[in-house]
């Protein structure tokens, strides 16, 4: 084991995909010589020329488009979006090319696509979006989105040996601020949900950076003493329904939270199979925390106000609790 | 080209004709769903440029271009069963008519947001040579695809990157009702220099040309000489789709492009080489006749697998190669 943060994790996970397998590109801009926005990709190039660290044209259809043609010679082509704002502009090639290639015609697209997300840093309206709810609509299409260093290493390593096309939604706001113990070498987390914290008073089910704010929000001092379970979802598509019934099982109370806008978001797909299949289960209504369906706003008391705070997350568990 | 070649052509382009004449009759008898769209008068274009592609070349189709399906070797069975929404169809009833490529004979089936393949065979050209393969991809593509995004982030990381591709731009007049000057200020040929490669415009009508043109454009591909923009000029003989009257075209344009038929055109240079060119005819439409029993006889999908297969669950396989009848490559 050794301590990684989320993001060298991710650049770990990176290399050594590169050292093991030829076919492995990675593709975005400015990830070559400059290493990156966030540096994921720093001292790559010496390593691994600039053919396999390609500087692309400022162009993320053709960075999505080029990556399908790529996979389907036979390539694994991992692309950066700089932002995961920015994956608007790539979103016909991933939707109606990569994710419907297989159904349609047989052909495997194995892709995956980083998206950097999430809000918190006044990154304003085009540089804080959560819009891994497009894709969970899209047919065909993974969608993973890690919490831990741990995670992060390990659903990257099994996103591009996945033979499909994988969004993987990795958190800007945890990059450097979450540290964690990492295996060495290569090892893949399967797409299922984690039980981050046990418990069975309530369940906060999250994912990404929200199961952060939900353990801090639940933790164990914080709410009378109650025992509060945090799930962590870490695959959006697919989901982890099982976990989710089993959880809400033992603990009969429900809050599910997510940073993204919360009209049609995860959560609500994860509300809805609640209400479909455990019904019976609950002891309360299912609770939800989400950022309102506004832009992300830039100001940060502004920005505050609209993301999913430790506060607004801990007195959501408090009403239902009591309930 | 040899004259065994020169047949070959023919052949493509009236296999391709005559399936597309089967197929809208099989349409208006409701046995094909959906909608229907030809490639009437434009055979020459996706026959001589497919003929030009090796085995291990790679191409992304679209929906004018049928006979390069035919020279890869898709059988007519095969290509009727699609358009009928059966189950032996190459997509097995999951996608429509034109919407399909055979991954086994290296082709790529199309979608409806057209100029997308444009990006799909740029990727396989620097795949192609990141690896320091001998090997070129290809894709068509019409006049209203050019003024879409994909067109140019395609030719613009083709060229900066000089890459093995071909791109085949099908000027056919009309953008489903929208004219040539409603879609672009100048002719996008012109463009190919902006990118920094060569922009060649072709008779569309003339498979013989096509293909020269095609070779040449692979022959600097393969060179690393990079991409190729050619424009293949032409006319789009029937509407948009099966739904279309084409109203908005004048009739004498299509009378004067009516006299430019490739096939036509492609018969009397046979004919003149002794080519018995009314026995491939007939021979050709026994083919049909038979295929469209065939095709009539299968399947169609099981409604009980239709969420079936939405994620690859085995390895990924990457393309296979294609036929390339070409005398060329024999040798």
């Amino acid at each position: 084991m050794t301590t990684l943060t989320y993001l060298q994790a991710i650049s770990s996970a990176l290399r050594d995909e590169l050292r093991d397998d030829e076919r492995v590109l990675v593709m975005g801009e400015d990830i070559g010589v400059f290493g990156g926005a966030f540096k994921v990709t720093d001292g790559f190039v010496d390593e691994f020329g600039t053919d396999r660290v390609m500087d692309t044209p400022l162009a993320e259809s053709a960075i999505v488009g080029c990556a399908v043609g790529a996979a389907v010679v036979g390539m694994r082509p991992v692309c950066e979006m700089q932002f995961s704002d920015f994956i608007s502009c790539g979103f016909d090639q991933l939707v109606n090319v990569a994710g419907k290639m297989y159904y349609r015609q047989g052909l495997a697209v194995p892709i995956t696509v980083r998206l950097p997300s999430g809000g918190g840093f006044s990154g304003g309206p085009f540089h804080s979006q959560n819009p891994e709810a497009w894709f969970m609509h899209s047919p065909g299409i993974k969608v993973v989105a890690p919490s831990t260093a741990e995670d992060a290493k390990g659903l990257l390593h099994a996103a591009i040996r996945d033979p499909n096309p994988v969004c993987f939604m990795e958190h800007k706001h945890l990059y450097r601020r979450v540290k964690g113990e990492v295996p060495e070498g290569v090892y893949e987390t399967p797409f299922t949900a984690r039980v981050a914290r046990a418990g069975t008073d309530l369940v906060v089910i999250a994912y990404g950076a929200m199961v952060h704010t939900a353990l801090e929000a639940t933790a164990p001092e914080s709410l009378d003493g109650a025992s509060v379970e945090v799930l962590d979802l870490r695959s959006l598509v697919p989901l982890d329904v099982d976990a989710i019934l089993d959880s809400v099982a033992r603990c009969s109370k429900v809050v599910i939270v997510d940073e993204a806008n919360e009209m049609c978001a995860a959560g609500a797909q994860v509300a809805a199979v609640i209400a479909e299949h455990a019904f019976e289960d609950l002891d309360g209504p299912v609770v939800r925390v989400a950022s309102p369906n506004v832009p992300i706003p830039f100001s940060p008391p502004l920005e505050q106000a609209v993301l999913p705070s430790v506060d607004r997350v801990r007195e959501a568990c408090r009403e239902l609790l009591e309930y | 080209l040899q004259l065994d070649d020169r047949v070959w052509l023919l052949r493509a382009m009236l296999l391709m004709r005559g399936l597309e004449e089967r197929a809208m009759s099989l349409y208006r008898q409701g046995k094909v769903p959906g909608s229907f769209y030809d490639g009437f008068g434009q055979e020459a274009i996706s026959a001589g440029a497919a003929f030009a592609m090796s085995p291990e070349d790679r191409l992304c189709i679209l929906h004018r271009d049928l006979a390069a399906h035919v020279v890869r070797g898709v059988t007519p069975v095969r290509i009727l069963a699609q358009y009928m929404g059966r189950a032996d169809g190459i997509t097995r009833g999951r996608d429509g008519n034109v919407h399909f490529g055979d991954k086994n004979l290296g082709c790529v089936g199309m979608v409806s947001m057209l100029p997308d393949m444009m990006l799909v065979a740029t990727g396989m050209a620097m795949a192609f040579k990141l690896r320091g393969e001998q090997r070129c991809a290809l894709t068509w593509f019409g006049d209203g695809s050019t003024s879409r995004g994909d067109f140019h982030e395609a030719l613009n990381w083709a060229g900066v990157q000089r890459l093995p591709v071909i791109f085949v731009l099908e000027n056919n007049q009309y953008a489903y009702s929208t004219p040539l000057d409603k879609q672009f200020a100048i002719d996008p040929v012109e463009r190919a220099a902006a990118y920094g490669f060569v922009g060649v415009t072709v008779d569309g009508n003339d498979v013989e040309a096509m293909f020269e043109a095609t070779r040449s454009a692979r022959e600097r591909a393969l060179k690393g000489d990079g991409p190729t923009l050619i424009e293949a000029v032409t006319m789009r003989m029937h509407g948009h789709a099966a739904h279309d009257d084409m109203k908005y075209v004048p009739t004498e344009l299509v009378e004067e492009w009516r006299r430019r038929d490739p096939i036509d055109r492609q018969e009397e240079r046979l004919k003149g080489a002794g080519v018995d060119v009314d026995g491939l005819r007939s021979a050709v439409t026994a083919e049909i006749d038979e295929a469209v029993q065939e095709a009539l006889s299968s399947p169609m999908p099981d409604p009980s697998d239709a969420a079936d297969g939405v994620f690859c669950t085995g390895e990924a396989e990457p393309l296979g190669d294609g036929n390339a009848p070409w005398s060329g490559f024999a040798s």
